[in-house]
């Protein structure tokens, strides 16, 4: 009882903290005047079960039979049912509207499908079933003058639902797995553009390929140092022109192959925009293969919005900045994305060309190239 | 044989009663053995448990509708962990990790698994006490201590573990990544270990007891369905929380001893730790391997009471008696092989995702043919609106509610864009946490009687907690679904940094104060519950005209439970409304024999002789049928 009055009086500074520099006074107001209203309301309830007492009393004294409970709330019971199914209704008309934003990747339209069956099998079962639980509650309330049916089972019945769900749960599990498979079932082919997204606490770090397309392998146990945080490999030599970028920026109607990492826990690349979500695990590179349908600008114009941005963010519970781990994805035209990539920073900067003991650092990367193969 | 041996242990406990009667109050109510006790004490304490884990909740739900503002009480009650009036965003973590493993375990395992089965199991089986009273002692005193040590993590400097209540490493080996890993986490691990020793201890208890202490005449298919749900969650409990106790042991030793298990290439404050080889993957499968058992855990005990509940208060027998069993053992089976869903997303092979997908969709056909079944058994009842009714339907109404949004998740298709959004909170906060809870707040109803020496519990605030608590949990899920449609994930602090997500910002506001409503609704549970412990109308010794075993018990308890001997069980214990039987009930202990002219051929199946006695019967005396 004390710890409720406790949470009665934590919310009821509502009002009072909103009041600017409120003063202690009124801060405890605050507190007082909605544990007041609580215990008003208990009072009320106490009330209103002694006066049904008493009213039940008198109805026995004048040998009348007491308030039929069964029947008030077989009532209650139809008045839930109605407002449950409108409240429902409005749900899904309401906030059913800020829902599923546009699906701006090729297999996200599949999903969203998907999804739209199900939603209209699920709805039809939840609403029979609802009608019939509480419908069946109003009907069947209790009553002295009759006698419950005694049914005790029926095999044929039970087949049928037992049958009936089994075949419903069997098609969506066959195209579920399907689209599931297609969406994950991706080698990498030549042609996709690799993208390296590497996950800490609580940014993420972008590593695009050079000219020659291929990221540069990684290892943290033998490379990596504070310059080359991303751990790249030295030895091999497509690392030598990879990029840094701080947005990423994708090309509309291109295979995109992010390969994803984490390096200290598990963090999660979550793009609702594009149905795309997988985990980024120490020591266990993921990746999600997929392809931007919807330039950013598009996007932009569609939703009347020009401040819109695709984003990333991070869906996996990481620390007390988790709510806030958030890159921005702009998906442009493949013009807009070459001029875009030639723009960006080398990762191999001076420090990591010292580090890596490359004498001429600063000069052209084809020289170090060379110095690397030579070496090898 | 197991006849006999019950006789012996009938007669050996006569002996016993007559000669030391001395109970102090320490062996009466502390260190008691006595089964009923040992349910009300796992009872009480589940219940201030739920108290406080409410309580957290309002606490966090206070920060995400008013992410902005400033409540000076906060500081006040919560100091440090509240700056400036705000919650610390890693001690909001905490408070959503705590309430997650309290409601989990603390209240939905041990506090209804404990209570129920403690009570229940010996009481409808006709035994004494359970197997090993003293061991029952036991799990009830590692309970206890495993819940002091969750809650001292509160006192601590920097506060209870905040990894989420799944602590999947590295986050939770790591003290250094954040305040809720260092010794919160010990604390939460020690405190788990403890819990599973006594979950463990319990279930091995539910499980002999219901195989080998039954009463004469109590065969497996004459159990209330209760007792076969409590004794299936054992058996899942005690298969299931060793593996959980072998992750938590292996994540000790990466947090303490330096160990890889979890762990590898860690990159912690720019410095490479000598971490390698270990995988973060193995710990998820470790824990989901408990962890989704466990959600049937929770979930089969609150079923087999709404079924009876909702048996007796229909006066119809549980349609499908068999069915419910075997749906039952269907659940329990499958509960094994489903745990991948988990992880669809988390790098796991994508083919052995798709697998964990077809078990897990397969799943659905038993949850689908108990809901329909219980539906069955409604209609054409005549049903008696006793709280305990309200709740078990509310159970159903939950269950459906939550349950066909799982076919969403169980897809891994969908599951990429809804994996750890607020879709998922709804989907198991409806599921398994409000079912749970319903099922469990329908048996303290029902049995209340039974577990307080004979008291009721009132009606009308019962139906006023059972309305508001309903409706609320509505309010306050319902919503949730469409957050995690438009990809709000959970577990953030707030989600005001994402401009997309304003327009949640009032559906935040109105779920706060749904959950406050709630959570006040319970003072009327509270009141009642306690009020009623010493002032509730006396009640007869079977109220509720029910069949089980435990209402020919007499209405004072008594260590043993039955004076002299233990009562016989000739019928199942669904009996209700039964074409030419005089009352609407006919007990377990009543023998055919005195019922003929209500008995039907079906009764006699394993039972040749009375067949032949009961169709002599039937040419005597109903020459019509006959004719047929």
């Amino acid at each position: 009882m004390f710890l409720l009055m406790g949470t009665g009086s934590l919310f009821a500074e509502t009002p009072a903290a909103g009041a600017p520099a409120a003063d202690s006074g009124s801060e405890w107001l605050g507190v007082g005047y909605y544990v007041l209203l609580f215990l008003l309301v208990c009072v009320i309830v106490a009330v209103i079960g002694k006066i049904l007492k008493i009213y039940e009393l008198t109805l026995k004294m004048q040998g009348k039979k007491g308030i039929n409970w069964n029947n008030f709330i077989g009532y209650v019971c139809v008045v839930f049912l109605v407002a449950g199914l409108y409240g429902a209704y409005w749900s899904f008309t309401v906030q059913g509207q800020q829902i599923l934003p546009e699906p701006a990747s090729e297999h996200g339209v599949k999903i969203d499908q998907m999804f739209w069956t199900t939603t209209a099998i699920t709805t039809f079962v939840f609403i029979i079933t609802q009608i019939l639980l509480f419908g069946f509650l109003f009907k069947y309330r209790g009553s002295e003058k009759r006698k419950a049916y005694y049914y005790p089972h029926n095999n044929t019945i039970e087949k049928i639902w037992t049958i009936v769900p089994a075949i419903v749960l069997t098609v969506l599990v066959v195209f579920g797995f399907f689209i599931w498979r297609q969406i994950t079932n991706t080698t990498e082919v030549k042609g996709d553009i690799n993208i390296d997204v590497t996950a800490h606490q609580f940014a993420w770090e972008l590593r695009y390929p050079g000219n020659d397309g291929k990221l540069g392998t990684t290892d943290y146990q033998t490379y990596y140092s504070q310059s080359n945080n991303l751990a790249v490999s030295s030895k091999d030599k497509s690392s030598y022109d990879d990029l840094r970028a701080d947005t990423l920026v994708l090309p509309v109607g291109k295979s995109i192959r992010l390969n994803i990492h984490a390096q200290d826990v598990i963090h999660s690349v979550f793009m609702p925009h594009f149905r795309l979500q997988m985990n980024a695990v120490p020591g266990l590179p993921t990746f999600f293969k997929f392809t931007p349908t919807i330039t950013t600008a598009d996007m932009r114009n569609r939703l009347d919005d020009p401040s819109f941005n695709y984003l990333l963010y991070c869906n996996k519970i990481c620390g007390g900045g988790h709510y806030n781990m958030q890159k921005v994805v702009m998906v442009v035209t493949p013009a807009e994305y070459r001029v875009w990539l030639s723009h960006q920073k080398p990762y191999v900067n001076d420090l990591i060309r010292k580090e890596w003991k490359l004498a001429d650092a600063g000069n052209k990367v084809g020289a170090a190239e060379n110095k690397i193969a030579l070496n090898n | 044989m197991s006849t006999l041996a019950v006789q012996d242990h009938a007669v050996s406990h006569d002996h016993d009663h007559e000669h030391h009667h001395h109970e102090t109050f320490l062996t009466k109510y502390v260190f008691s053995q006595d089964h009923k006790m040992i349910g009300k004490q796992f009872l009480i304490t589940g219940i201030t448990m739920a108290v406080i884990a409410m309580l957290l909740s309002i606490l966090f739900r206070i920060q995400l509708a008013y992410p902005d503002k400033s409540f000076p009480l906060l500081t006040t009650l919560l100091g440090r962990f509240a700056p400036n009036g705000r919650l610390d965003p890693e001690f909001y973590l905490s408070l959503v990790t705590i309430h997650g493993t309290i409601m989990v375990f603390f209240v939905l395992t041990a506090g209804l698994s404990g209570t129920f089965s403690n009570l229940l199991i010996p009481l409808q089986v006709g035994a004494r006490d359970m197997a090993s009273p003293f061991v029952n002692m036991l799990s009830y005193w590692f309970f206890f201590i495993a819940s002091i040590i969750m809650l001292s993590s509160f006192f601590i400097q920097k506060g209870p573990a905040g990894a989420g209540w799944t602590i999947y490493p590295p986050l939770s080996a790591l003290p250094k990544a954040m305040k809720g890993s260092e010794l919160g986490m010990t604390l939460w691990l020690i405190s788990m270990v403890l819990f599973v020793a006594s979950s463990l201890m319990g279930g091995i208890n539910y499980v002999s007891t219901v195989l080998n202490m039954r009463t004469k005449g109590m065969d497996l298919w004459k159990m209330p369905l209760t007792v076969w749900a409590f004794f299936l969650t054992a058996i899942l409990g005690i298969l299931s929380f060793p593996v959980l106790v072998a992750g938590v042991v292996l994540l000790i030793f990466d947090r303490s001893f330096g160990t890889s298990f979890y762990l590898s290439d860690i990159v912690l404050n720019g410095k490479l730790l000598p971490y390698s080889g270990g995988s973060p993957i193995l710990f998820q499968h470790l824990f989901w391997f408990l962890g989704h058992p466990e959600v049937y855990i929770v979930i089969m005990p609150a079923m087999g009471i709404s079924s009876e509940v909702i048996s007796v208060n229909s006066r119809k027998p549980i349609f499908g008696y068999h069915a419910m069993v075997y749906s039952l053992i269907g659940i329990s089976t499958l509960s094994f092989i489903v745990w991948g869903h988990h992880m669809f997303v988390t790098g796991m092979n994508p083919f052995l995702g798709g697998v964990f997908m077809i078990t897990t969709l397969i799943i659905a056909v038993p949850s689908a043919v108990k809901t329909f079944n219980w539906l069955a058994t409604i209609w054409r009842g005549n049903i008696r609106f006793t709280p305990a009714m309200l709740f078990a339907i509310g159970l159903v109404s939950f269950f459906i509610s939550g349950g066909v949004t799982g076919i969403f998740l169980g897809n891994a298709a969908l599951d990429i864009p809804l994996h750890d959004t607020y879709f998922v909170v709804a989907h198991f906060h409806l599921v398994m946490g409000s079912a749970a809870i319903f099922g469990m707040l329908a048996g303290v109803y029902h049995w209340f009687p039974k577990l307080f020496a004979g008291r009721l519990m009132d009606e009308k605030l019962g139906y006023l907690h059972f309305w508001a608590t309903f409706v609320c949990a509505y309010l306050v899920f319902f919503p949730m679904h469409f957050m995690g449609l438009d990809g709000v994930p959970r577990r953030y602090y707030a989600t005001t940094e994402f401009p997309a997500f304003s327009q949640w910002l009032s559906v935040n506001t109105f779920i706060t104060w749904a959950a406050i409503v709630a959570a006040l609704a319970q003072v009327a549970f509270l009141y009642n519950f306690f009020h009623s412990i010493f002032f509730g109308k006396k009640a007869t010794q079977n109220p509720w005209n029910a069949n089980t075993l435990e209402w020919t018990a007499p209405i004072e308890h008594i260590h043993g439970n039955w004076p002299g001997e233990i009562p016989t069980v000739y019928r199942w214990p669904y009996d209700y409304s039964k074409p030419g039987a005089e009352e609407d009930f006919i007990p377990q202990t009543v023998p055919l024999s005195q019922t003929m002219s209500s008995n039907q051929e079906h009764d006699f199946e394993d039972n040749p002789a009375g067949l032949d006695q009961f169709n002599a019967w039937v040419k005597v005396n109903r020459p019509n049928e006959e004719v047929k």
